[in-house]
């Protein structure tokens, strides 16, 4: 459990926030640059002091202004990943990753530095130094010297912003199996709503230094009165799926989920295996019946719930596909031309190569991970 | 190689053993002041600043004497060290490392700040995050992100040392075999008649330890950097 109620004023900017949720898997502090996110886990990790306020985390309390309780930084027992990666540079790998571990008290460490280096695939490299690593690299040392100073919780600023996509690629898989494999709670700063829906469970929404809204990704991906924080670009829903079967002629694989099945491109994983997976608003068409011959492979029955009212020549559609929620995009043109309301019976058609692998993110407790195709 | 005459060794050794003095005991106070110029934010920050760099712009003979007035017999410091231990720094070869110490204050204290201003606080922050009380973070990740500046401030000063000549002939004197270091002896040389030999031997003698203690230092710095960067 975290309990996080603070008041910080940094020159003109006020952060006046209320965090309180279970401490499971990742939680992410998503908002836009400046909003304030980095000075609230700085202020949980005891780097920046809040003016007024109370942190808690499992019933520890790490700073209460009214008690006068402050716990330096050292003392607060969590791991911190920063953005830039912050490796010590006069040291190597193995004096970086060893660094948190040799202030542990024996007895009270748990996890172990053959542990984090077989993890995170940190073999090749112990012996140099950062100066010589790749980004990726340096980031998954990072990770495992904040691991292996035995945390009670994980805080990660920004882990991949400063990443291109291959390294991003390369560093994802190593933080589900973290989330997974060690379960070790982590709150998860970002601004990135792809990483977010592919790691997090719970969502805490920030803007201009205040929490907007808390709780589970897909129900706060699927809000229409937090999209214009949420992104109107990245708009989309987060289905649970479950692996129903391959077709290896094709390269295809089938996908079952509550509203039906759907065909995406193969993705190596065993029948059975569930997954997340992330279907944008702009990638979903509307027909009112199923187009007799078309390119497209989903045609998804679902019922119209919710239209939104902004003021735009697109509208984002609210649909319900057998329990399972979606998002579609169309132009109030075609809401007009359709005769679209609340209630209407429509064919969502999305194409099986809008589901690509950067969407599928591994369902918390599975085996396997996706790093692991081929 | 030509061998050294009994003068030239007596010199030699004296400046060697001054200027090791004088680096020895000012690195931990310079590198304490360093830190409170470039860390600390206090009331006469800017004043000790400037009595820091006072050496560097005060001729040495002023220097020498205000050493002459603080710590002679009659001075405030001077009659404090002899009661206290019987201490009597002007006139002697310790004297002579304080005031060459004195003098190179400025640079040494110059060189440690600058690379201490230059090692990057999140990496301090990042230490404190692994576990690491203040102290054990200034050893561990500090100090040595600044070995470099510490070696080219005690470089300097070392070099400074050797060539001081104002303020120790001031404090404490020019007494062979006690405070006669290279620089002093060269001057007696060249007031002598017949020293014109002796004293471009000397000069020699100079160039080549001045050169020797900047090569050792380029030597060291070079090592220092390419440990840090692997």
């Amino acid at each position: 459990m975290l309990e996080m109620v603070v008041e910080k004023r940094l020159g003109e900017f006020t952060i006046d926030a209320n965090i309180a949720c279970e401490t499971t898997g990742i939680v992410a502090l998503f908002g836009r640059s400046g909003t304030g996110k980095t000075s609230l886990i700085n202020m949980l990790a005891g780097l920046l002091q809040p003016d007024h306020g109370r942190i808690a985390i499992n019933g520890t309390t790490l700073f209460d202004s009214d008690k006068g309780i402050d716990l330096p930084p050292e003392r607060r027992r969590l791991g911190y990943v920063f953005q830039e990666g912050r490796l010590f540079p006069h040291m190597t790998v193995r004096a970086n990753l060893h660094y948190g571990l040799r202030r542990v008290p024996p007895r009270e460490r748990t996890i172990q530095p053959d542990q984090v280096v077989a993890l995170l695939g940190l073999e090749g490299c112990l012996e140099r130094r950062p100066h010589h690593l790749s980004g990726g690299e340096k980031q998954r040392v990072a990770l495992g010297r904040a691991l292996l100073a035995n945390p009670r919780l994980l805080l990660m600023d920004e882990p991949l912003a400063s990443l291109d996509q291959p390294r991003k690629d390369e560093v994802l898989p190593f933080i589900e199996r973290l989330r997974d494999e060690l379960a070790i709670p982590i709150v998860y700063v970002s601004h990135s709503m792809p990483e977010i829906v592919r790691l997090a469970d719970t969502m805490v929404l920030i803007s201009d230094g205040r929490v907007e809204a808390v709780g589970a990704v897909d129900d706060l991906t699927s809000r229409l009165d937090l999209r214009p924080l949420t992104g109107r670009y990245e708009a989309g829903a987060v289905i649970e799926a479950r692996v129903a079967g391959h077709d290896r002629d094709y390269g295809l694989t089938e996908l079952a989920f509550a509203g039906g099945r759907l065909r995406a491109p193969h993705v190596n994983l065993p029948v059975g295996t569930r997954l997340r997976l992330r279907i944008r608003a702009r990638d979903v068409a509307l027909a009112l019946e199923v187009p007799p011959r078309s390119s497209i492979l989903n045609a998804i029955p679902a019922v119209v719930r919710d239209i939104g009212t902004e003021e735009c020549p697109q509208v984002d559609l609210r649909l319900d596909a057998g329990g399972a929620t979606f998002w579609a995009r169309i132009t109030r043109r075609s809401l007009i031309d359709l005769g679209l309301q609340p209630g209407s019976a429509v064919t969502a058609l999305i194409k099986a190569v809008a589901i690509d692998r950067y969407s599928l993110g591994r369902s918390a407790g599975q085996g396997r991970f996706l790093g692991d195709d081929d | 190689m030509p061998t050294l005459t009994p003068l030239e060794t007596e010199a030699l050794s004296l400046s060697m053993r001054v200027a090791l003095w004088s680096v020895a005991t000012s690195l931990p106070v310079g590198l304490l002041v360093a830190w409170l110029l470039a860390r600390r934010d206090f009331i006469g920050k800017t004043a000790l600043n400037a009595l820091v760099h006072l050496p560097l712009v005060l001729p040495p003979v002023v220097v020498g004497y205000l050493l002459l007035v603080l710590f002679g017999r009659e001075g405030p410091l001077g009659r404090l060290l002899f009661s206290l231990f019987g201490v009597s720094l002007p006139f002697t070869w310790q004297g002579a490392a304080l005031a060459a110490a004195v003098m190179a204050f400025p640079l040494m204290v110059r060189a440690m700040r600058l690379s201490l201003e230059a090692v990057d606080r999140r990496l301090e922050a990042a230490a404190r995050t692994l576990g690491a009380r203040p102290a054990t973070v200034f050893a561990t990740i500090t100090l040595p992100l600044m070995a470099p500046g510490i070696v080219v401030g005690a470089v300097l000063a070392f070099a400074r040392s050797l060539g001081e000549f104002g303020a120790t002939i001031t404090f404490a004197a020019n007494i062979p075999g006690e405070t006669r270091t290279l620089p002093i002896a060269l001057y007696t040389l060249i007031q002598s008649p017949d020293g014109e030999a002796a004293a471009l031997r000397l000069t020699a003698l100079s160039v080549v330890l001045s050169l020797a203690a900047l090569a050792a230092s380029e030597v060291l710095a070079r090592r220092l950097r390419a440990r840090m960067e692997g």
